[in-house]
């Protein structure tokens, strides 16, 4: 375990961002996003960004390739490039759970090779959450907020930052830093870790869990009543999807600029009234079906199909961005016969 | 990055022949531009073909794996896409990927088996490439009955194929309907359900079912009366598609996805899925 | 603080039922934590009992969800609307977007309603919020009690309240407000005083932080069009995200276009943007420019009004006048 003086942050943001492009959350008048860091950018002390960083490795909107026509002709044109080299700082640990959800379905066969080549090129510094507010509720899930997962793990204390590589793309991040850090062992982690706990023992969520839900269930919840009640308010947006960490639907669309067809694909809701419409018809005719997708999806269907993970990691941005405050936990608490 | 597949790019197919089937369905010949067959495929499989600046769409390959020269589509003209595709004209390029999903167990599962198929209106297309499929490895499957109907004689696609090939067959029996009585028409009229309960098959079958989901819900059901287990009928489903491999979350269905995991069911399984196909 | 209480609300409701002069009540459902509060059906006393919410955070506008509930069959809903959702009543009905005998409208007074940012931008971790009158006392989970003037919390909307009077009503609880001659267009004028190209800078800060979540339109109340342009894939224009940073902005500026005249500026496009993007400002534009133009004029004051842009009047302002405020902005 390494560590560096909370007033020497500057010079190790310097010494990653002299190697490849470092970004981390810092505060703006609409709150905390993802910036690259350059001289003079402060890190942020909020909790959480306002939106999720999987725009890193799953952009809002993508170009995939270009097309020519001539006459009959077409041509396809493979506008790929390696991506570069980047560190990602201060993600949080629901966050970089969400990197292993995105991960089970854009690396699965047959691997999508846009959000490898970011994936393979990003390096991921997490870090625990000192203060953890009303709307976590990452331990439902079985995160660890006081332990993060990542390829350096980071734990902030009033005067030290500690780092802890935990992957090989870590330790060699981590390696190259040596000089402006020093070694040190785990003791003020240890003291943090165990505040963290006992700060998140005492959250309103803390007792919410998963129980109810997960494989096997979609008989017992597909047909329950309760759907109709938390979904009449629902206005049938995107907000949930789209401040989602792990919520990975797209759509693909082609842009004629008239000298050129642009393939590009952009995130997609299952909230949305034409998401599944087929000119054949339309298997999701009411928003009561679109809203028990998107809940049924996260709690049943993606840990049917990935060995029982959840596809919600408890980052609470829906609770807090959801225009008519419905979200998961209500859901959960209904359906659950925790209400 | 080049070097690596990426599975969204397609390849550029070439459309050889057009051929007009009944007055809102077409089938479309496509090769690559070097003349030959753009990839291998089992029966029951999709591809995505596309037109840039237009879209792209999940079809069903209706020429049969044993067709080693080319592929052919049978599409309707439904949608933004397959206008496009009906206006175009023969030496035209559009974009292909695939092969994607699963395909019918013809190997395994309906090898040694009687086969009944049951096709309505475009419903055949997908079917076509099954039951050329036996028909080429005739001596591995038992009798095949085909049950095809279609609103009218002018709505029944790869007429002459089914005239002059499919019922010059020995052990094949076509079995065609109408849905109203026609001039020049002096086969069977009626809907295909019907019509399946009137000829009253023997339960040792398999069956596939393709068509609209009114005539495949009464379909089904007859043959369920006829004595026919679910785990004897197979189907093929179609939901919105745009990635074609399992990702973009458009043809989930419980923990499913159409695209990889189906589109050919077994209606025991479809049973285990929630009801929204 | 309100000034009438959530048991003035639930007897008013629970007697109405029970008298059968409705069967059900649109009203506010309590939530988790105290502030998020969900609009909600209710059918009867006991489920109003446990679950029915007034209070500093019942800021959902419910009078677009009179169109999906007056096409139920049955007798009258009762919605309970705050005097700036009067506005979008009426000119939903102006619209002919619903019924208005299927409805039986409670008025209610409402003393501006919290902003959830403003408190989170206040304080780490919520336990508790409590309103003391003129200030409020936010319980914290790591900091003790912070307590702030009230006013400090109150969204621009609130802050510049343009009416505490009820335009339509069957029945009102407690006293009747007055319009008021707010400060909403000075924000207006701010940006109307930047050169172009720093109020393009500005619009262009604001309105990439979209992600195309279509919130501002889905809660809107002028935008019930059945299909929207946006959502139609005929219309060539449809779209889930902005293909590049013309189109992001086109978007919000064709919507503006679109509800402008009859957008009554309730602020429901700026509560509920997830990027807080303060989108009522592109609206009050509108709104002030008519006002310059053809006179004032409040969308939803009255049902039947007929707003500028639909309305022709000789003393209408010429197009040569636009003309040459575009010019004189150049």
């Amino acid at each position: 375990m390494r560590k560096i003086a909370i007033t020497k942050l500057n010079d190790l943001f310097a010494a990653i961002a002299a190697q490849q492009s470092l970004y981390l959350p810092v505060d703006t008048a609409a709150g905390a996003k993802f910036e690259q860091w350059s001289d003079g950018v402060q890190l942020s002390d909020a909790l959480n960004t306002v939106r999720s960083p999987k725009d890193f490795f799953f952009p809002q909107s993508e170009d995939l390739m270009k097309f020519k026509t001539e006459g009959k002709k077409i041509e396809i044109i493979d506008i790929r490039d390696e991506h570069e080299d980047f560190v990602i700082f201060g993600v949080r640990a629901c966050d970089v759970r969400a990197f292993a959800v995105l991960d089970n379905v854009f690396l699965s066969d047959p691997v999508d090779t846009y959000y490898k080549n970011r994936r393979d090129h990003g390096v991921i510094m997490s870090m625990a959450c000192n203060k953890p507010v009303e709307t976590c509720f990452c331990g439902t899930f079985d995160i660890d907020a006081a332990d993060p997962e990542g390829d350096i793990v980071c734990h902030k204390t009033d005067d030290a930052l500690y780092l802890d590589a935990k992957t090989d793309k870590g330790a060699a991040l981590l390696e190259s830093l040596s000089a402006i850090t020093e070694d040190c062992d785990n003791s003020a982690v240890e003291a943090q870790k165990s505040l963290i706990k006992e700060r998140l023992s005492k959250l309103p969520l803390a007792t919410l869990t998963k129980d109810a839900f997960g494989e096997d269930k979609t008989q017992k919840y597909f047909d329950a009543p309760e759907w109709k009640e938390l979904s009449e308010a629902c206005l049938g947006c995107g907000t949930c999807t789209f401040v989602c960490p792990t919520c990975q639907c797209y759509d693909i669309r082609d842009l004629d600029n008239g000298r050129e067809v642009l393939r590009y694909r952009c995130w997609d809701s299952c909230m949305y009234s034409e998401f599944t419409k087929m000119s054949a018809g339309q298997p999701r005719l009411t928003q009561v079906e679109r809203f028990r997708q998107r809940f049924m999806h996260k709690l049943v269907y993606y840990p049917e199909r990935y060995g029982g993970l959840f596809s919600c990691v408890g980052c609470g941005r829906c609770l807090a961005k959801c225009p008519i405050r419905m979200n998961i936990v209500k859901v959960m608490k209904k359906l659950g016969g925790n209400d | 990055m080049e070097n690596v597949k990426e599975p969204l790019i397609p390849s550029i197919g070439e459309v050889v022949d057009i051929r007009i089937d009944t007055p809102d369905i077409k089938t479309f010949r496509v090769v690559t531009p070097d003349g030959v067959k753009p990839f291998v495929h089992m029966p029951g499989q999709c591809a995505m073909l596309s037109v840039p600046g237009v879209g792209e769409g999940m079809f069903s390959i209706t020429s049969s794996p044993t067709n080693e020269e080319f592929m052919e589509f049978s599409i309707k003209k439904c949608g933004c896409v397959t206008e496009w595709l009906h206006s175009m004209e023969v030496g035209q390029q559009i974009t292909i990927r695939g092969p994607y999903g699963n395909a019918f167990p013809v190997d395994t599962e309906f090898a040694g088996k009687d086969m009944l198929f049951i096709a309505g209106g475009i419903g055949l297309a997908p079917l076509r490439s099954v039951i050329n499929y036996c028909r080429h490895y005739r001596d591995r499957y038992g009798k095949i009955d085909i049950v095809y109907g279609a609103r009218s004689k002018d709505d029944l696609v790869d007429y002459s194929e089914i005239i002059t090939e499919w019922m010059t067959d020995e052990g094949v029996d076509v079995h065609l309907t109408i849905d109203n009585p026609q001039e020049g028409w002096d086969g069977h009229v009626g809907f295909v359900p019907n019509y399946v309960k009137e000829l009253g098959f023997d339960t040792n079958k398999t069956a596939i079912l393709c068509g609209p989901p009114i005539m495949i819900k009464f379909t089904l059901d007859g043959l369920m009366a006829l004595g026919f287990e679910k785990t004897q009928v197979y189907t093929t489903l179609e939901m919105r598609m745009k990635c074609g491999i399992g990702k973009c979350g458009r043809c989930n269905v419980g923990s499913k996805y159409i695209c990889k995991d189906g589109p050919v069911f077994r209606f025991d399984e479809l049973d285990e899925l929630p009801d929204e196909y | 603080m309100q000034a009438i209480t959530r048991e003035v609300l639930t007897a008013k409701a629970a007697a109405l039922l029970s008298d059968g002069t409705v069967d059900r009540v649109l009203g506010w459902k309590k939530g988790e934590f105290g502030y998020d509060v969900t609009p909600g059906v209710f059918i009867d006393a006991q489920q109003i009992e446990k679950d029915f919410e007034w209070g500093d955070f019942c800021a959902p506008n419910l009078s677009k969800y009179l169109l999906a509930e007056t096409k139920k069959t049955g007798a009258k809903v009762l919605v309970f609307l705050k005097p700036c959702d009067t506005y979008s009543f009426n000119q939903l009905l102006t619209e002919h977007r619903f019924d208005r005998e299927k409805v039986y409208v409670v008025g209610i007074p409402c003393e501006g309603m919290l902003s959830e940012n403003l408190i989170k931008a206040k304080a780490e971790g919520i336990a508790s919020v409590t309103d003391n009158g003129d200030t409020v006392t936010i319980a914290t989970l790591y900091d003790g009690d912070i307590t702030v003037p009230r006013n400090e919390l109150l969204p621009d909307r609130c802050i510049n309240c343009k009416s505490k009077k009820h335009v339509a009503y069957d029945e009102l609880l407690g006293d009747e407000g007055e319009v008021i001659d707010s400060a909403r267009f000075d924000e207006v004028e701010r940006i109307e005083k930047m050169t172009p190209d720093e109020r393009f800078e500005f619009w262009q800060g604001e309105l990439s932080r979209c992600i195309r979540c279509n919130a501002c339109r889905d809660v809107c109340p002028a935008c019930t069009c059945e299909k929207c342009v946006f959502d139609n894939p005929k219309s060539g224009i449809e779209s889930k995200a902005p293909s590049d940073s013309f189109e992001e902005k086109m978007f919000h500026i064709i919507r503006a276009f679109h509800v402008a005249g009859r957008c009554t500026d309730c602020g429901e496009c700026s509560r509920v943007c997830p990027q807080n993007i303060p989108l009522h400002l592109l609206n009050r534009k509108f709104i002030k420019d008519f006002d310059d133009l053809y006179g004032e004029y409040q969308a939803g004051e009255e049902v039947g009004s007929r707003a500028p842009l639909v309305n022709f009047d000789f003393d209408d302002a010429e197009p040569a006048e636009a003309m040459e405020r575009g010019e004189g902005d150049a």
